[in-house]
């Protein structure tokens, strides 16, 4: 066998690796869904499926965030926090008379904000990023606390809560975000040179280095993008809420945004990865919760079949791959 | 050894091959990759199962080795290139792994000790059984491989390549060991690519290419020459490839490194390289050859000196900087500093110039990207089915001309190249020192760190000499005749010359 062919026959196989992995958890989105409606009767109605892309597109885009941070080999586990200030953020912005819509860009602009933060530190002074996101996990939550004065904020006449509740053409403004989200997302990572960037990071960040890639500026855009995007975040649970609580909202949504980027085939270690499939991964953590309960599982085996779902996906998508790459 | 076939599918990748090995011999077993080299010796080793047809004797006993543990069985053992040992278990259980010395099924810690002793003993060892294999260097984890062999009484001991990794002193008591193996009667097979490690150890050298046996030297028949004409089937003289013409009358200085140094392991050194010649950097693992060409390209801080580019100074602070002036730099380790493994051929030759070729507001300009590795692969003979397979999957040549397209992209004047041929087959060297010898008729100056004397005498005008940080001496070839190999040697050594002639006194140098 020459060279020639030996690496032809190679392509062959890695086309269809790659068609593989482009499917990626599809087919399990598809099984759960089924599943769920075979069971419960009314999981794949137009109702049903409304509210599971509300209740997944928050996390869609907190994960849409995290999926750029993991591509470059990072975490970030402060978006939860970086949410309930942007979130409190826009309700007290929104309560300030004729210019409430300013809650918005304020919102999101404080979760940029935080986000440039962790980014420069990690870059400047080349700290771990699980430690420094750790850190503005923590710190960041006493800061939305301080916002509010430790209080719940209202405001019933929220200038923006269409964001929340209201629809265009039959679907929710919130899944409409998180599909924008997504698609500008997909367009930075696969069509810009920054997006290049990014892979190359977490691939090989050395390297990247001496092929003349700013690392520190491409750390500093990920966190940032993050912190942005968890803002964003902010708003749309405003929005739904009509109220934000800096102790309470937010909670654990890390998590959930690192499990649908892992769910979604993206490599825990940076360098591999794609944007459709957090998506997916998103959809299979929000259709699990809906799906559980129309099947009426309590609330504490919800928890027990999330974890474990997600392990065992994990698990055998890593398999798949693996076997995948044996020649 | 005898008759031994190979085949994969309709792939054959051995055919009919037979090797003899007498006890207390080093067997050098040479050969491109690919030409059957590992499929020989997974076969010996129980690995993979040989076609019908074909034999093993030992002592003239046929024996099976069906699989691995019938192989460890018969006292055949292997010592892969990729260490297989685990750091987290100490030196007396990596020993025994699998085969622990146990009373009433319980580990008895202490037989192990005591049986893994007398063996690192006989290696001439100096760290403890108990010393957790985490605190070792890897020359000293190879010792252990080599230790665990003896455990099971191996009487034949496979080696392939155990020196890509380890230091020049690692490799001296590597081969201090391997001798005395040698004199206890252990029959050691040993494949390389360096003939310097080949000289220096092997008592007979068998050939293999294109899956078949292709001959055996003995040991006062060696010569480079021969082996190389043997691997490639062709001689030598057409190997390395020197057709540019040295500049000599007229030259334009293109680099000029005045007096650069990092305060640690490079020392104040100046030096000077034309536009269109080949300017060899040799010298041992260690002696700042590297480091000097970080320095050179921005990867690393310098603490003094400056570098002038075409006459210009230029102040360098990052490897962008370096190659927007025009300098560009091979890496010695291309899988750990150089390539994205996970990403594909285009994307690796271009992700040095997307930011140039980029479209308005920073979008990737696909048409130039796809000309670009398009021209590259064909221009550099790049094998592969098509530029978006990943750079992983590519073969160690390939991928080393993948990286050199990337530094080609940016258009350099200068570059340097560290170990442009290391862990790449015969057949994608040539190719190597074809594209470089049209690199320098083009008018580029390129500055080559090797550690193969005979690549860097073959190919280089002329060739300076590192030793402990400082540039020592400059080799050049007297009128008519080759830069004279043991000159180099000598002052890279800085000691007397193997025959006992004093530094210093070579001729054809210069300093």
């Amino acid at each position: 066998m020459t060279a020639g062919q030996k690496e032809k026959s190679g392509a062959d196989k890695a086309r269809l690796r790659s068609t593989l992995t482009a499917l990626g958890m599809l087919p399990v989105l598809v099984i759960v869904a089924v599943g769920f409606h075979l069971l419960s009767g009314r999981f794949l109605t137009v109702n049903n499926l409304s509210i599971v892309t509300q209740q997944a597109s928050i996390n869609v885009v907190l994960a849409a965030g995290m999926t750029f941070v993991i591509l470059t080999g990072g975490i970030d586990l402060s978006v939860g926090s970086i949410l309930a200030v942007a979130a409190m953020v826009a309700v007290i912005v929104s309560l300030w008379p004729d210019v409430g819509m300013l809650g918005i860009p304020a919102a999101i602009a404080a979760g940029f904000i935080f986000g440039l933060g962790n980014g420069a530190i990690i870059s400047f002074f080349r700290l771990p990023p699980f430690i420094v996101t750790l850190g503005s996990l923590t710190a960041v939550r006493g800061v939305a606390r301080l916002l509010g004065a430790d209080t719940t904020v209202f405001n019933p006449d929220l200038p923006f809560a269409f964001i929340g509740n209201g629809t265009v053409a039959g679907i929710p403004w919130l899944a409409i975000i998180a599909v924008a989200v997504i698609a500008v997302s997909w367009f930075i990572l696969k069509r810009t040179v920054l997006g290049t960037w990014i892979y190359a990071v977490g691939g090989n960040s050395e390297a990247a280095r001496l092929t003349g890639i700013k690392v520190p500026l491409v750390l500093l855009f990920v966190y940032s993008m993050s912190g942005l995007l968890a803002g964003l975040g902010g708003v749309m649970s405003a929005a739904r809420l009509y109220a934000a609580n800096g102790l309470q909202l937010g909670q654990a949504y890390e998590l959930d945004a690192i499990a649908a980027v892992i769910l979604g085939g993206t490599s825990f270690v940076g360098g591999v990865g794609s944007i459709w499939g957090t998506l997916i991964g998103a959809l299979i953590i929000a259709t699990l919760s809906n799906g559980l309960i129309l099947v009426g599982v309590s609330d504490i085996w919800q928890y027990i079949i999330k974890g474990l779902v997600i392990i065992v996906a994990v698990g055998l998508d890593r398999y798949r791959l693996k076997e995948g790459t044996r020649t | 050894m005898r008759g031994i076939s190979k085949t994969f599918g309709t792939i054959r990748a051995l055919s009919n091959v037979s090797l003899k090995v007498y006890p207390g011999e080093v067997h050098a077993l040479m050969g491109e990759n690919g030409a059957g080299k590992s499929t020989l010796m997974k076969i010996l080793s129980g690995a993979y199962i040989a076609d019908a047809g074909g034999e093993i004797l030992i002592d003239g006993r046929p024996v099976t080795t069906s699989d691995p543990s019938a192989a460890k069985a018969n006292g055949i053992a292997v010592i892969y290139q990729e260490l297989a040992l685990a750091p987290n278990l100490t030196v007396a259980q990596n020993m025994f792994l699998g085969a622990e010395p146990s009373r009433f099924g319980l580990l008895d810690a202490s037989a192990s000790k005591a049986r893994a002793e007398p063996i690192l003993k006989r290696l001439g060892i100096g760290f403890s059984p108990s010393t957790p294999v985490a605190a070792l260097s890897l020359g000293d984890r190879q010792m252990v491989e080599i230790a665990r062999a003896l455990t099971t009484q191996a009487r034949i001991i496979v080696m392939d390549e155990p020196t890509t990794s380890l230091t020049s002193r690692e490799t001296d008591k590597l081969f201090e060991v391997i001798a005395s193996l040698k004199a206890q009667g252990i029959a050691i097979i040993y494949i390389s690519h360096r003939m310097e490690e080949i000289y220096r150890l092997a008592d007979r050298v068998s050939v293999l290419r294109d899956s078949a046996y292709i001959g055996t030297l003995e040991r006062r028949d060696l010569s480079a020459a021969k082996l190389v004409s043997m691997m490639v089937g062709r001689d030598l003289s057409s190997f390395y490839k020197k057709d540019h013409r040295e500049p000599v009358e007229g030259r334009r200085k293109m680099l000029s490194v005045r007096d650069i140094g990092d305060g640690r392991h490079v020392h104040h050194n100046s030096f000077d390289a034309y536009a269109g010649e080949v300017l060899g950097i040799a010298g041992l693992v260690g002696s700042g050859r590297t480091e000097l060409a970080r320095l050179i390209f921005g990867a690393d801080v310098k603490t003094s000196g400056t570098v002038l580019l075409d006459g210009k100074e230029l102040h360098i602070r990052s490897p962008r900087e370096a190659m927007d002036a025009g300098i560009a730099y091979l890496t010695e380790d291309r899988k750990g500093l150089g390539l994205f493994l996970d990403m594909s051929i285009n994307e690796n030759i271009n992700i040095g110039v997307i930011g140039r070729d980029a479209l308005g507001a920073g979008l990737l300009n696909f048409a130039a990207a796809n000309a670009r590795a398009d021209t590259a692969v064909s221009n550099l003979s790049i094998r592969a089915a098509n530029t978006r397979i990943n750079v992983g999957a590519l073969s160690g040549g390939n991928q080393q001309k993948t990286l050199l397209a990337r530094l080609l992209e940016t258009a350099p004047k200068v570059l340097i190249l560290d170990e442009p041929t290391r862990g790449v087959d015969v057949g994608a060297k040539s190719e190597i020192y074809r594209i470089i010898d049209e690199l320098a008729k083009s008018g580029i100056a390129i500055v080559v760190i090797s550690s193969d004397l005979p690549e860097i005498v073959g190919i280089a005008d002329r060739v300076l000499v590192m030793r402990e940080g400082h540039i020592v001496g400059e080799v050049k070839a007297a009128m008519g005749a080759p830069i004279d190999q043991e000159a180099i040697m000598t002052l890279s050594t800085g000691t007397q010359a193997p025959d006992g002639r004093e530094a210093g006194k070579q001729d054809g140098m210069t300093s």
